[in-house]
């Protein structure tokens, strides 16, 4: 093997150093591109989007506060009322956060048929696998705004357009996650189950969904979380609940600047409230069970 | 093992199996009430009522066809033509679609033997296979028909206004004007509108064919036709999937500029001082917790509608989420690569350089990424409210409820977008920190 090596002409240190160098110098000069060029598409992005802005950001960034300073001074000058407004919205909050709910446990559920037909070894028609792997990519891509805004075209305002557009977005998003999932799951149980001549959905319920059970519901976990945060969104284009205040709170302006305080503080609050519970809740999914 | 114990162990097996039993009737039983609480909580019996099938057939149609309006405007007696009876889409003077004929009495086919001629005198006669011939005279604000009582559902008929729908086109009537509308498969003018010289011609005579317009070849021309096309707006849809895009952009690589150094301070093993952690992971807590919809609303408020708006609010959203992540990421870093740096005499500095940043880069990136794809879908809603991107357009087309051919071509923009930008971060991830990193 030294000899090997060591054949040929031998390389003097000099040589070796030098194009060690010249290799350091090389990736420098590439790092230092792929930075000049990323700098120069931030700069000028930046740029481009400061032009097409109604209000420029360095005249505008002074006046970042005013806003938030005129409703909190307001909802503070009126503070008496505060614990009744938000006695008014809390159906409004209920609204969302079942929006959310409803859509989440639809959405897992309709994520869960998708990644069980769309994973190698598991699925019922395994020609059709491209097929619902497609689906879900589809499903994920839309987003909810554009479902949401041609459903309360047809079905009128409310919270059923919203949570169908979430529920559909949700089963492609929890679709690729859980299949990642299932993709490891051992498929030695679904084989013995397979052998006592087990129908295929009894060889889901049975040999792979307690092996995936607890990944599953801590995305699913995750997911109601950012389903909060989109129906409260959706809201603010017709769909009911907390966003819908919200917005025609902001459109009287002045005044009622009171309202938009109280949705503010049950928005932020319930979206702390989500994330802290869910957050420990998972901690506990995904490490040991709570034990 | 004495009986006792197996008894014991046997008790014990089956309270387990009580438990189970429990649990498996237990969770379906209450998502069950609970989706019944929620059928009755958002109305769902009464949505029957509240939807509105009309708008869904209009919907279904419109966005994938065309109509083409003859209208005659009753009292100057003028008729136009024009697609979707847009001024963009009019025929310019002296030209007129085939399936019109005639000159003082104007006969339009509308396919199938339904045939509308437009009288003089305001006059309107009306010609479908399997029903007497409908006459209509105009005069003033009112229409007298020669239309019996009791009507077929697909005629609504009154004093002012009768309306006419066929499976081969409409036709509506007012004192005012008259109209026909005849349904064509397609998105019309999507190409060149009717007054573009390149009109109707086909791909191979544009690149091939004779000069179609004297003053500039035909590449050129075609293509500024089609970039300027004003019905379809090509330019202002290209510029608004780019603000998309550079939102999305501008927020996820900016709220990682910013993260990465607060995350520091974040971290247990580089920041020592627990006042300044914990007072950190509060400020990522609390803009992450006010939400993208607030931010947007009170960044709207400062810096006025568009796209760095809609970037600013991406930003500090995702500064807080970022902060969380890469102080995660922070905290699991190996120790021993630092050491090993540290004991070449490097300064603190160095030593994040060279022994912490490699180790979490590929972790980062990977979330940078995943982010950007996800900011696409988010800088497409928050566009709709602050009023940037292809957001915009989406709603603006949707709230004028005509024009959902549009509706349905920014559709499958914003899902061909989503998906590139899916496509290519995966793509960027696989490059930059290998397929499994």
């Amino acid at each position: 093997m030294a000899d090997i090596s060591l054949s040929g002409a031998p390389q003097r240190v000099d040589d070796i150093q030098s194009s060690y160098m010249a290799q350091v110098q090389r990736r420098r000069l590439y790092g230092g591109l792929t930075l000049l060029i990323f700098v120069v598409l931030m700069v000028s992005g930046f740029n481009i989007a400061d032009d097409r802005n109604a209000g420029g950001f360095w005249e505008g960034l002074h006046q970042i506060g005013d806003y938030p300073a005129d409703v909190l001074s307001e909802a503070w000058a009126k503070r008496a009322d505060l614990p009744g407004l938000i006695v008014k919205y809390f159906p409004a909050l209920v609204e969302t956060i079942n929006i959310a709910a409803v859509s989440t446990l639809i959405g897992a559920l309709g994520g869960l048929f998708l990644s069980l037909l769309g994973t190698r070894g598991l699925a019922r028609w395994p020609r059709l696998i491209p097929l619902f792997r497609r689906l879900s990519d589809i499903m994920r891509a839309v987003p909810e705004i554009v479902i949401a805004l041609v459903l309360i075209f047809i079905l009128g305002g409310g919270p059923v357009p919203a949570m169908i557009a979430i529920a559909i977005h949700t089963a492609g998003a929890l679709g690729k996650m859980f299949s990642e999932v299932a993709e490891n799951a051992d498929l030695k149980s679904v084989e013995g189950l397979a052998s006592t001549g087990a129908t295929w959905s009894q060889r889901m319920l049975l040999g792979v969904l307690p092996q995936v059970a607890p990944n599953y519901v801590s995305y699913a976990l995750l997911r109601f979380e950012i389903n909060i945060r989109a129906s409260a969104i959706l809201g603010f284009v017709g769909a009911g609940g907390l966003g819908y205040e919200l917005r025609n709170a902001m459109a009287w302006g002045p005044g009622r600047f009171d309202e938009a305080g109280a949705i503010f503080i049950l928005l932020f609050g319930t979206i702390v409230f989500f994330d802290q519970l869910s957050s420990r809740y998972r901690n506990r999914l995904t490490e040991g069970h709570g034990q | 093992m004495t009986t006792t114990d197996l008894n014991l162990t046997k008790h014990e097996a089956e309270k387990r199996f009580v438990r189970k039993r429990l649990i498996a009737f237990g969770i379906p039983a209450v998502v069950a009430l609970y989706l019944t609480y929620i059928f009755f909580a958002f109305d769902l019996a009464g949505l029957a009522q509240r939807a509105n099938l009309d708008n869904a057939v209009t919907l279904a149609s419109d966005s994938w066809s065309h109509k083409v309006h003859v209208t005659r405007d009753n009292r100057t007696g003028q008729i136009t033509y024009a697609v979707e009876g847009e001024r963009k889409g009019r025929y310019p003077k002296g030209t007129r679609p085939a399936w019109v004929t005639g000159d003082d009495i104007l006969t339009i086919d509308l396919g199938a033997g339904h045939r509308v001629r437009y009288l003089p005198d305001n006059r309107t006669a009306v010609e479908i296979p399997g029903f007497p011939l409908i006459e209509v005279q105009a005069k003033g604000r009112s229409l007298t028909t020669n239309l019996p009582d009791d009507l077929p559902d697909w005629i609504s008929a009154s004093d002012r206004r009768v309306g006419i729908t066929t499976p081969q086109g409409r036709i509506t009537l007012t004192g005012a004007r008259t109209e026909v509308f005849n349904y064509f498969p397609g998105w019309e003018l999507f190409w060149f509108t009717l007054d573009s010289p390149y009109h109707g011609h086909g791909l191979a005579t544009i690149l091939f064919g004779d000069r179609l317009d004297p003053t500039r070849g035909n590449v050129a021309g075609a293509l500024s036709d089609w970039w300027n096309n004003a019905m379809w707006r090509h330019k202002d849809v290209a510029w608004a999937i780019g603000e998309t895009i550079l939102m999305a952009f501008l927020g996820t690589m900016g709220a990682a500029i910013i993260a990465l150094p607060l995350a520091f301070l974040a971290a247990r093993r580089f920041s020592p001082l627990l006042l300044i952690r914990a007072a950190t992971r509060r400020v990522f807590d609390f803009v992450r917790g006010v939400d993208a919809l607030i931010w947007t609303v009170v960044l709207a408020r400062a810096f006025g509608p568009g796209p760095l708006t809609g970037a600013l609010a991406i930003l500090i959203t995702d500064t807080g989420t970022f902060g969380k992540i890469f102080s995660e990421a922070l905290e699991n870093v190996d120790q021993k690569q630092i050491e090993g740096v540290s004991s070449t005499g490097a300064k603190p500095l160095q030593r994040y350089r060279f022994g912490v940043i490699p180790q979490v880069v590929p972790v980062l990136l990977a979330q940078i990424l995943y982010f950007l794809e996800s900011n696409t879908r988010s800088a497409t809603i928050i566009g709709a409210i602050t009023g940037g991107g292809i957001g915009l357009m989406l709603t603006q087309a949707i709230q004028t409820q005509k024009d959902w051919e549009e509706v349905a071509y920014y559709i499958v923009l914003i899902v061909a977008m989503v998906m590139f930008m899916d496509w290519f971060s995966g793509w960027l991830r696989g490059k930059l920190i290998g397929r499994n990193g």
